[in-house]
């Protein structure tokens, strides 16, 4: 299972959010070969998951991957939520 | 590598709107000496381009621009507005704290981002820096945590 986490530049922000979601699908149990890049990258990149905010998710509409939004990247709890509702 | 040492704090900062707060917390870092002003026009070109998805959590942003855009040192920066401005963000406007993140292509910006991750994933902590009434005060937050 691949799980993308998408920014803006692919140097910060997707970075801190793999580390989140790294914790997170640790303590779940699961898993995963979980990457971050920046949006560009992302739309020809393959993936199961791809995990990243609100405004970025709209530019990645039409990738074959399912889009999980996090509003709140430090919230480990709204991670889990989010990754156990499609997983 | 520098992480919100005292001269890269400012707090109840003044800024009229996302763009002043953004040049406030990279003044910090050119000041510092970690990035040159090219950098700092880069993080306002990247929040112009690519829009808010920096304001990572409510009331946070973290601005960042690319480590050749002019970084001399891995850095984070800190401005708490005195007024929080919206950014734009759907969920998380007001941005209140601004975290410019000098980014860097060593080991030191994996080390940064994960102090940094590692404080705010408590809330506790970010109460703590919204609180705090001196630089001081947020060394020995972080001493702590």
């Amino acid at each position: 299972m691949k799980v993308l986490c998408v920014c803006g530049l692919g140097q910060g922000t997707s970075l801190i959010l793999r580390m989140n979601v790294e914790n997170v699908l640790k303590e779940m149990g699961v898993q995963a070969d979980v990457e971050h890049t920046d949006v560009s990258t992302a739309s020809s990149m393959p993936a199961d998951y791809i995990v990243t905010s609100n405004e970025l998710a709209q530019t990645l509409q039409g990738h074959s991957a399912q889009i999980v939004i996090v509003n709140n990247y430090f919230d480990l709890n709204e991670i889990k939520e989010k990754l156990k509702a499609v997983l | 590598m520098r992480f919100l040492e005292q001269d890269l704090i400012s707090l109840d900062a003044e800024a009229k709107d996302a763009e002043e707060a953004i040049r406030l917390a990279g003044r910090l870092l050119v000041n510092g000496g970690t990035a040159d002003n090219r950098y700092v026009e880069a993080m306002v070109a990247a929040y112009r381009e690519k829009g808010p998805y920096f304001v990572l959590a409510p009331h946070i942003a973290l601005p960042h621009a690319k480590a050749e855009d002019g970084v001399n040192e891995a850095s984070v920066s800190f401005v708490r507005l005195r007024r929080p401005v919206p950014f734009g963000h759907a969920h998380n406007d007001p941005v209140e704290l601004v975290f410019a993140l000098g980014s860097s292509s060593s080991a030191d910006h994996i080390a940064l981002l994960r102090k940094l991750t590692t404080l705010l994933n408590d809330p506790a902590n970010v109460q703590a820096m919204k609180e705090a009434a001196t630089a001081g005060d947020i060394e020995a937050l972080l001493a702590k945590a």
